[in-house]
């Protein structure tokens, strides 16, 4: 086993987890930290094919991780906005109470 | 495949494990810290020094934080036990289990770790980061300085108080 394929099943494991989380727990916030897992799993996978991969020169696989990084900042924030604003509607966060989306 | 990378992978991983299995949500969003930090420490070790540091500073500095304010924001969520139970948990593993099947099945399958391939570590300076982000990424980066201020301006509305809203 080579280190691309360990760090690319470390990385199919965390996405794994993250799903699994994002599909089974109730609480919103939970089920957003199970996206934030899945998309760090695919970063992981950037930056191991960036390092073992033919053209490490390009920094692709790094400005595309940099990029990823902020776009999961700005997802977070108006995410955990969101869920506050339907806590304060709905009285809950769990989001197999909240069946309706009349205010 | 070093020792180093075995526990860094293990902090990780049982870090993400935890996460996603603790009854309270504080603790999960702290086991979600140790992830992150995890996930950090194995960018350093791939020689992503620039992804480590900011992978460090936006996940355990400001998403974690953010984490813990909307726990904090949401009051009873807290306390309560969330407890996965019946046929729609079931399914769900069985989903995250049958993609993890399915992934790690293509990269055993797949020739991309043949020997030829692994190089020695690869030069990536913050000079070249920089460089490589003004001159030929200046677009997406602009676009992405657009996407947070108004995603920040769109956070602030959507969790300000309704009251001067007509209903």
């Amino acid at each position: 086993m080579t280190s691309l394929t360990a760090y690319l099943l470390v990385s199919a494991l965390l996405f794994s987890i993250g799903l699994a989380g994002a599909l089974t727990r109730r609480s919103a916030i939970l089920v957003l930290a199970g996206v934030e897992l899945m998309l760090n799993a695919a970063n992981l996978n950037f930056i191991a094919f960036w390092r073992f991969g033919p053209h490490p020169e390009a920094l692709t696989g790094l400005i595309f991780v940099v990029f990823s990084i902020a776009v999961a900042a700005a997802e977070a924030a108006v995410g955990l906005a969101l869920i506050v604003a339907v806590y304060r509607q709905a009285k809950t966060s769990d989001v197999s109470e909240i069946v309706e989306m009349k205010g | 495949m070093t020792v180093l990378f075995l526990i860094l992978a293990a902090l990780t991983l049982t870090g993400a494990a935890a996460a996603m299995t603790l009854r309270r949500l504080v603790h999960c969003a702290l086991a979600l810290t140790v992830a992150f930090a995890g996930l950090a420490t194995l960018y350093l070790a791939l020689d992503a020094q620039f992804a480590g540091l900011a992978q460090l500073l936006v996940y355990v500095g400001a998403i974690a934080i953010l984490i813990v304010f909307a726990i904090l924001l949401t009051p009873g969520s807290s306390e309560k036990d969330t407890p996965v139970g019946g046929s729609s948990s079931l399914v769900g593993v069985a989903l995250a289990l049958g993609t993890f099947a399915v992934i790690a099945w293509a990269v055993s399958k797949s020739k991309l770790g043949h020997p030829g391939l692994i190089s020695a570590a690869p030069e990536a300076t913050m000079q070249q980061i920089g460089t490589a982000l003004i001159e030929h990424y200046v677009l997406p980066l602009e676009v992405i300085g657009l996407m947070l201020t108004a995603a920040l301006i769109g956070a602030a509305i959507l969790a300000m108080k309704e009251s001067q809203t007509p209903r």
